[in-house]
């Protein structure tokens, strides 16, 4: 395989099977591919049950779901991949001005987004696609910020999801301060499931570098705030791996501010829901906070700007296509009898028409009003900012008056 | 309940008790303000009485506490931060800028971000490094904050309670040097003035000298040694530098034809940069000379020994004064 492979993986998955590159690759001088015996897994690629190693403590979360759930999850796997493929070739087309992939990220974001309940509330980095589908929101909203005619063109209150947030690591102390509110209004350990509020906050393991990304431990830690800091450690932060941020693994250095530190095979959607689901009830509970790092690949680009192929190596993409997060949930539907080929069929027409008409609404997108530059900069008007939004007008307007505009 | 006598330090620290008892939302946060108290002391007894969650004894970390501050806000709080010293307000600057800056715009509007920012700012206090900067310009260029100055212990008193019931984001600059000045205060007589407007606090026809949070008082020293040589001066506290009340500016220099900005920051790239280049627009036709300012040299802050080289004082005010009436 040449590294050229690697920009066939935004074309899509390709299903599991046994990896018989893994020995040799695992030799390679970035070290071993797996998460080490810590990695709680519920499901190993293969799409088999795993019962041992960790998996004991959590099964409980998965036994307790419907399978009316668990095709859900597949449902939501499906359909965000396949919105998220959608939006990459719009980029391409030049319907966007840019895209994050979240490809092969699909398990940890669903299996943490269908472990909130409707009162928690999620602070995003930039790549969390799966979360917001997860939070009710429509997808255009995303499509709107990347295609440059908005910003955050959600309200966080209603979704419980806040603004995409690009300066690394910010969302961070702003999601511990929302616990700490959270606190204060006494809406934690009260037992009420309706009441009882936990945060989401999520990052990349590029973001374990940042200042602001301790501080929140710090903050987090002495506060006991009700607060999961969620780390998809997708092994590249853009161009630097692991071994450029970091020096221990990022699940341990939860151990230091005070609070636990999980690892859990962020390609398993079962592993992801059940262990955000203990550590959000346990934050809900007044328990305090947590770290997860779930363990994952990004198998596309950083962004539809970046170009990978200058950094890493086709095989280790192409070893991690083996353990994607999708093929094992499938086989192990159709093994247990949950889903059929009738479903599957169902669920792969349903991405069709999701693809279709994210792509007629995102080249039907009008840009914003010019004068909306001005809008929303204070609550209260600033002078300066209406003499600018007046002079524009003029402006605009002597173009009128001539018979250009 | 009758004027009172009391310093700034004194007048902002009731009223904060008073915003503190008006709205539950109101929560204080930031090093040290707790127990101490502050450094300066402007939070004293605030947690006694209120207790810890709403006056927080925040790690020693300016961006976590700007961080937090800003999601405490996101859950409908009102938090107000205390930076201990303007030189540590750096670390907080990304959060700032970033997101508490932008927040409401980002959103359409539909989210709201009401943090106060106290910043005790300035020199002349025969400090260390870092402790004495004017860092106010950074603030001003940086749209979606408001950047205000109290000079005098009624404006603390009430700019302090107009800020926090702002639903914007305020940065808000604590003249420290004089938080042991005494003047008057009537703590109901509600002010007339709104956060952003310009006060004129000595009427002149000669030369209007803008100023704002320590310089304030030093301008009015040089204005009176100025009327005893027979020049009048117009002093005009700016107490908001943005929104900029540039009407009541530019109603002053088109009456006086001159202006001497004067601050404590340097002078490149500074805010009296900003003032220079309005009022030459809004008044070039009744200038009699060009916008002159009278500031901290270019040049970093100096070892305390000789700060008041650095700093404006009178004599650099009357000498900005000559310059311009030599025109």
């Amino acid at each position: 395989m040449s590294d050229n492979d690697v920009a066939d993986v935004t074309r899509g998955p390709v299903a599991g099977g046994v990896d018989h590159h893994e020995s040799t690759l695992r030799s390679r001088a970035r070290g071993p591919y797996d998460g080490g015996p810590d990695m709680i897994q519920l499901l190993d690629p293969e799409g088999q049950r795993v019962l041992h190693g960790g998996a004991e403590e959590y099964a409980h979360h998965v036994d307790a779901l419907t399978p009316e759930d668990l095709r859900g999850f597949y449902r939501d796997l499906v359909l965000v991949r396949r919105f998220d493929l959608e939006a990459t070739a719009l980029q391409r087309q030049g319907e966007l001005g840019l895209w994050v992939s979240l490809l092969g990220q699909e398990a940890s974001q669903i299996g943490c987004g269908r472990a909130m309940r409707p009162q928690d509330h999620a602070f995003p980095g930039y790549r969390e696609h799966g979360i917001a589908w997860c939070r009710g929101l429509d997808p255009m909203r995303l499509i709107a910020m990347y295609r440059g005619v908005d910003r955050c063109a959600w309200d966080p209150k209603e979704f419980g999801f806040h603004t995409y947030t690009i300066v690394i690591g910010n969302q961070l102390l702003l999601g511990t301060g929302y616990a700490m509110g959270v606190q204060r209004d006494g809406d934690v350990g009260t037992g009420d499931d309706e009441r009882d509020t936990a945060v989401v906050a999520f990052m990349g393991d590029g973001a374990t570098a940042q200042g602001d990304v301790n501080e929140a431990f710090v903050f987090a830690g002495v506060n006991d705030s009700p607060i999961v800091f969620f780390c998809q450690n997708n092994q590249w932060a853009i161009s630097e791996p692991n071994e450029r941020q970091m020096r221990s693994p990022i699940y341990k250095r939860a151990d230091g501010f005070g609070f636990p530190g999980l690892r859990v095979d962020g390609n398993d959607v079962l592993a992801t829901y059940a262990v955000t689901k203990e550590m959000m009830d346990r934050a809900r509970a007044g328990q305090g906070p947590s770290l997860i790092e779930a363990w994952t690949y990004r198998m596309a680009a950083h962004t539809t700007s970046d170009d990978p192929t200058k950094y890493r190596f086709s095989a280790e993409v192409e070893m991690w296509k083996l353990r994607d997060p999708i093929a094992r949930f499938k086989t192990w539907l159709a093994h247990e009898g949950i889903a059929d080929g009738a479903f599957f069929a169902a669920i792969e027409a349903e991405a069709d028409e999701l693809a279709s008409s994210v792509r007629e609404a995102t080249v039907t997108m009008p840009d914003p009003d010019v004068d909306e530059i001005f809008d929303h900069v204070y609550v209260e008007p600033h002078r300066q900012v209406e003499d600018d939004r007046a002079f524009l007008r003029a402006y605009a307007d002597s173009f009128e008056d001539e018979g250009v505009a | 309940m009758a004027a009172q006598r009391m310093t700034i330090a004194k007048a902002l620290n009731a009223g904060l008790r008073r915003a503190m008892e008006k709205d539950p939302k109101v929560v204080l946060t930031g090093e040290d303000i707790g127990k101490l108290g502050g450094v300066f002391r402007i939070t004293e007894h605030l947690q006694k009485d209120f207790g810890e969650d709403r006056v927080i004894d925040a790690p020693l970390a300016e961006s976590g506490i700007m961080g937090t501050a800003i999601g405490m806000a996101l859950r409908g709080y009102r938090p107000v931060v205390e930076i201990q010293f303007d030189g540590f307000v750096y670390p907080a600057f990304d959060q700032i800028v970033s997101q508490l800056a932008k927040l409401h715009s980002r959103t359409r509007g539909q989210i709201r971000v009401p943090v106060v920012v106290r910043i005790p700012m300035g020199g002349g206090i025969g400090a260390v490094e870092h402790h004495s900067e004017s860092n106010e310009a950074y603030f001003a260029h940086t749209l979606g904050l408001k950047v205000v100055f109290c000079s005098n212990p009624t404006d603390a008193y009430w700019m302090i309670q107009q800020a926090i019931e702002s639903d914007d984001p305020v940065i808000f600059f604590e003249p420290k040097r004089r938080y042991h000045e005494r003047g008057e205060v009537d703590l109901d007589l509600a002010p007339t003035l709104d956060l952003y407007s310009a006060r004129t606090v000595r009427e002149g026809t000669d030369v209007t000298i803008a100023c704002y949070g320590p310089m304030v008082k030093t301008c009015l020293d040089a204005a009176a040694v100025a009327a005893d040589e027979g020049r009048s001066l117009e002093v005009i506290d700016l107490r908001s530098v943005s929104p900029l009340d540039i009407d009541a500016l530019a109603g002053s220099v088109t009456k006086t034809g001159r202006l001497v900005v004067v601050h404590e920051a340097s002078s490149f790239a500074g805010f009296g940069a900003e003032i220079a280049a309005e009022v030459t627009e809004r008044c070039f036709h009744s200038l009699e000379a060009p916008v002159l300012r009278v500031t901290g040299w270019n040049a970093p802050y100096p070892p305390s020994k000789v700060e008041e080289h650095f700093l404006p004082d009178l004599d650099r005010i009357l000498d900005g004064v000559d310059r311009s009436l030599a025109y």
